[in-house]
């Protein structure tokens, strides 16, 4: 169980999506997400689908539980588009999946890819309606003279289908790509985050949105950051914070003003001038921004590595964690091949005692909050996503090192043998219990407590 | 589709066809079917329409949102196809699944037909089944039910015994403090109509704390509507209990944390001005006022400002003008140079509807020199409400006092680059002219309003024609023969066939106005004439516009005169200009 925040024997329960060598680039997954119960799991793919998984109502009920997932829909959420007026083709990746509060038996969700935002209703149905007055029962029309009485139709058990709906369609409110969309607790607002922009919407409402971040300057000559991501508070209806590309994090109070242009807390490391660099900017950028689910802390992911924030404490991060420290040495070769720029996600557990991330190579890291500084780092792991892990179910998961030096020990695999092409950018952890879901590529792999 | 009204009344096939169309694939059937379901259950007769079709469409309730409203609006408007209010309680179980689906438009049509239908139950009837349902909902697993509940206690409480009025109340409050802000939301909506039908006691006892509670909601959303609330709670207490149960949450939203919510409180300024009466208005209210004018929040200004002179207005006679003058007027003069546009064109638009209220002597020492600022503002839209409330001021101290800067004003925005402030003040005209009189509109504005016809925007051209035609009718058909006729005419001869279009709009709208003589005399030759351009376009105008001008002509001229050239346009080798001929040539002779 996360909740008594003991140790967890992580093991592989499931993965999804083929393995076999040549992997089409819609399958990508691009966005992975659990419900508020954690009964449901969506993914995104850069083909423009959703796919909604849902717990397996026997995995549940068996002791130890598992974790298991069963395909419960799928349907295609945005499709290709282009914009005649920029002449800009625009992709149907999805950027982000967000799921409303539950509000009835239906499950809503909001998809978003660069520049539209879609709120999805996927909901059942297990009814037929029978008996038509002017056809047979076998379809064909019935002679019209035959007709001497009314039927009402009736309504019969058929086998349940899944349908997902689109509800609301909100488009053209952003000029540059969608990076973050997130609710408020108030489940009647939420915010899309672009470039330079970030909109304020009602649920209800597609043909407005209000402007309540613009940080565009006056001449696009002197721009010199960008909005990285956003989020809202968990529980204060008036907070959200965004982070930028220059590795700040604003706090912004929609209290004070309707537009949110004076940010009430910055959060800012002071940079230290001795590990100043050529990359020292790029590797600041803060890729992803999650308030923990208390509400009391917020965690910023870099290039590098993870910090988490008290939200009263704007000097420094209350705690950092280097996620893989052993590339600071081959900057270069990652500016090279793009890889610096690639925007590593990360998400806390329900309990908010554990972070995750991604790594390359498949690698995805685990720490334990407290744990760290313990001198051997007790609390921190590296785990990896890979066929080796699905060929062994239900076996604990190997911890893997990587050699910071050139000598290596047992074990461990050095820094030039790492594969850049296996990211693990999207990471989720379900919201009360020890499963989490990985997207590697194609797949996405489900591992949990050992069982 | 035979699904239409056919009219043989002794065939079932066509109802048979409508029910078949329940459950179309196509919505749009669907939607008719639906909209037609009073005359399937009149073909079906109440019986099998209590036991057959309103359990069908209970069940049936997970359709398109347009079905499901058009099916909550219809149930409303049932009764009588259930066999009248002895039946009513029929109509319940579909209206409330139809009261927890997701939409709120849909929820929001089944609460207002559950309204209606609670009319109709007796009060056994809304004991037996109106409040057990309201109290399924309220306590429903989902918010979306607990919503629609809230705005149901109203219709039902004043019909009930005192015990279940009891359980009522008791409902209504773990409403105001549910889990999902949602529901707080709904509860504060509809509190103050709640509290209309509940006893005064109950009110002060049970419903001012929850007021109170949800005034300090931790969410914005529903402190904001609580804020809304203060005025209806307001106005059914009375004016001992006022200032010891109204006043301090009135007080401390004034000054809330959040923006929005102050914004509410502008919002319904004068509706709280009214619930507390004179006295509080005088004493508390005002200052008050005074501290949202000053607000940080642009929005929050903007709001009070709009509803200045209506507080103005409706305070106390006697210390009127002592109010406005020591605490509104400065706040004004601040305003009026505030840095945000929206705030100075709020006040641009109720701003002279102070004249009346402080008498002419104050307004020419106090307000004119802000009208005059604001006359100069650099938002267009600021000069522009200016202008469009002028009739005001005219009152009180005449419009010459303005003349001179309101002139220049109006020929900056006749001239503004941007052809939404030209179409705005074109659309201002007829009133400057009724203002101005015509003298002075001569002089100073004709011009304006003939350059406007060959604006190079359509619409400004279009409103310019219209404008016009308003001119005339206020200052008749000769004035429109000496000054506008002659200048219109000469448009008739420009190289540009836009402006020659435009000049045969003009026409259209003319003949209207200018009477037959002034019309067939002046009017017509020129059209005829043009009926040899070399431009198509004009030439099936010139047809359209002859048809148009027809019923204003001389009966003596069409045939001589406008049937040949009709003809000869009948024949144009241009199929459109032969199209519109045609249609007019029918047109006139029809």
């Amino acid at each position: 169980m996360a909740g008594n925040g003991g140790e967890t024997t992580w093991c592989f329960s499931q993965v999804k999506g083929t393995l076999e060598d040549d992997v089409t680039e819609a399958d990508l997954i691009s966005c992975v997400e659990f419900n508020h119960d954690g009964e449901l799991l969506a993914t995104g793919d850069k083909g423009g689908r959703v796919v909604i998984f849902q717990r397996d109502p026997a995995s549940k009920q068996c002791v130890p539980k598992k974790g298991e997932y069963n395909v419960y829909s799928t349907f295609q959420s945005h499709e290709p588009e282009f914009d005649y007026l920029k002449s800009l083709e625009i992709e149907e990746k999805i950027n982000k999946i967000r799921w409303l509060k539950r509000k009835n038996q239906a499950h809503f969700l909001l998809s978003t890819n660069d520049k539209t935002i879609k709120l999805w209703k996927v909901s059942e149905r297990d009814k037929r309606v029978t008996g038509y007055n002017t056809r047979e029962e076998g379809g064909r029309p019935r002679d019209p003279t035959r007709v001497t009485a009314l039927r009402v139709p009736t309504v019969r058990p058929a086998d349940l289908m899944v349908e997902a709906s689109p509800r609301r369609i909100f488009a053209n409110a952003h000029t540059y790509h969608i990076n973050s969309i997130s609710l408020n607790s108030d489940q009647e607002t939420y915010l899309s985050a672009d470039d330079l922009r970030i909109n304020l919407w009602h649920l209800e409402i597609t043909d407005q949105s209000f402007n309540i971040v613009d940080i565009k300057p006056a001449n696009m000559e002197e721009l010199t950051e960008v909005i990285t991501a956003a989020e809202f508070h968990p529980t204060e209806c008036n907070l959200f914070v965004y982070s930028s590309s220059k590795g700040t994090i604003r706090l912004c109070d929609m209290r004070a003003a309707a537009l949110c242009d004076r940010h009430a807390k910055l959060f800012e490391e002071p940079e230290d001038p001795h590990a100043r660099s050529f990359f020292s900017e790029i590797i600041s950028s803060i890729s992803d921004v999650k308030l923990s689910n208390s509400g009391r802390y917020m965690m910023s992911r870099d290039y590098l590595g993870l910090k988490v924030w008290d939200l009263r404490m704007e000097t420094k991060p209350v705690e950092t964690y280097p996620v893989h420290e052993y590339l600071r040495s081959k900057l270069c070769s990652l500016y090279e091949n793009d890889c610096i720029f690639d925007k590593f996600e990360c998400c806390w557990s329900g309990d908010d005692q554990r972070l995750m991330t991604g790594s390359y190579n498949g690698f995805f890291r685990i720490f334990e909050r407290g744990g760290a500084g313990a001198g051997a780092r007790r609390g921190e792991l590296t785990l990896e996503a890979s066929r080796d892990a699905a060929a062994r179910p239900r076996q604990p998961l190997r911890a893997r090192r990587v050699a910071a030096t050139a000598k290596r020990k047992k074990d461990e695999i050095s820094v030039d043998c790492l594969d850049f092409n296996k990211k693990i950018l999207h990471t989720a952890w379900h919201p009360h219990e020890s499963i989490i879901a990985v997207a590697a590529t194609n797949n996405l792999f489900i591992f949990q407590d050992k069982f | 589709m035979a699904a239409s009204d056919s009219g043989t009344d002794d065939s079932l096939y066509p109802i048979a066809v409508l029910i078949d169309e329940l459950k179309n694939e196509d919505v749009q059937l669907r939607l008719n079917s639906i909209k037609k379901l009073s005359t399937i259950a009149l073909a079906l007769g109440v019986e099998r329409t209590r036991s057959e079709l309103i359990p069908f469409l209970t069940e049936t309730i997970y359709d398109e949102d347009e079905v499901l409203l058009a099916l909550a609006e219809q149930l409303g408007n049932f009764i009588n196809l259930v066999g009248g209010c002895e039946y009513a309680h029929v109509l319940l179980s579909p209206l409330e699944s139809l009261a927890t689906v997701e939409e709120t438009v849909v929820r929001d049509k089944a609460v207002a037909s559950l309204r209606a239908v609670s009319a109709h139950h007796s009060p056994q009837a809304l004991e037996q089944y109106f409040v057990p349902l309201v109290q399924r909902l309220a306590g429903g697993d989902w918010f979306t039910s607990r919503a629609s509940a809230c705005g149901l206690f109203s219709v039902c409480y004043p019909r009930v015994s005192a015990p279940v009025k009891e359980e009522l109340r008791g409902n209504f409050r773990s409403l105001c403090q549910d889990d999902t802000p949602m529901v707080r939301r709904a509860a504060a909506y509809k509190l103050g109509e709640f509290a209309r039908v509940v006893e005064v006691e109950y009110v002060k006892s049970d419903l001012i704390p929850m007021f109170v509670t949800l005034a300090q909601d931790e969410q914005d959303s529903v402190r904001l509507l609580a804020a809304e609330a203060c005025a209806a709670v307001a106005a059914l207490l009375p004016p001992e209990d006022m200032e010891q149960l109204v006043m301090p949450t009135v007080r401390l939203r004034a000054e809330d944390a959040s923006w929005r919510v102050r914004y509410m409180v502008a919002e319904k300024f004068v509706e709280l001005q009214q619930a507390v009466g004179l006295e509080l208005a005088r004493t508390d209210l005002a200052q008050i006022f005074q501290a949202l004018l000053k607000d940080t929040e642009a929005e929050v200004r903007a709001a009070a400002a709009e509803k200045v002179k209506d507080f103005c207005m409706n305070l106390d006679k006697a210390h009127q003008e002592q109010i406005i003058m020591t605490m509104i007027l400065p706040q004004i003069k601040d305003l009026v140079c505030d840095l945000n546009q929206h705030v100075k064109s709020a006040l641009a638009s109720i701003i002279m509807g102070l004249s009346p209220i402080v008498g002419r002597q104050n307004t020419i020492e106090h307000l004119l020199p802000l009208f005059l600022t604001q006359l100069k503002d650099e938002c267009p839209e600021v000069r522009l409400n200016i202008i469009s409330n002028l009739e005001c001021v005219n009152e009180v101290i005449g419009i010459q006092q303005l003349v001179q800067s309101l002139l220049p004003a109006i020929v900056e925005l006749a001239e503004d680059t941007k052809w939404r402030v030209r179409l705005a003040i074109i659309e201002h005209m007829p009133l400057l002219a009724g203002q101005l009189g015509q003298e002075f509109f001569d002089e100073k504005l004709t011009g304006l309003c003939m350059s406007w016809l060959i604006d190079h925007v359509y619409a400004i051209r279009e409103a310019a024609t219209l404008n016009l035609k308003k001119l005339v009718e206020q200052y008749g058909a000769a004035w429109a023969e000496t000054n506008v006729i002659p200048k219109v005419l000469a448009m008739s001869r420009e190289q540009n066939y836009l402006h020659r279009m435009t000049y045969l709009f003009c026409i259209n709208v003319l003949s209207e106005v200018c009477g037959k003589d002034i019309t067939t005399r002046v009017l017509l030759p020129t059209v005829l004439s043009m009926a040899d351009d070399n431009v198509a376009n004009v030439r099936f105008n010139v047809a359209k516009t002859l048809q148009k001008m027809a019923p204003y002509l001389d009966p003596a001229v069409i045939q001589p005169q406008v049937k040949p050239v009709l003809e000869k346009l009948n024949v144009d080798p241009d199929v459109d200009v032969k199209y519109f001929a045609s249609e007019a040539i029918a047109g006139i002779a029809g």
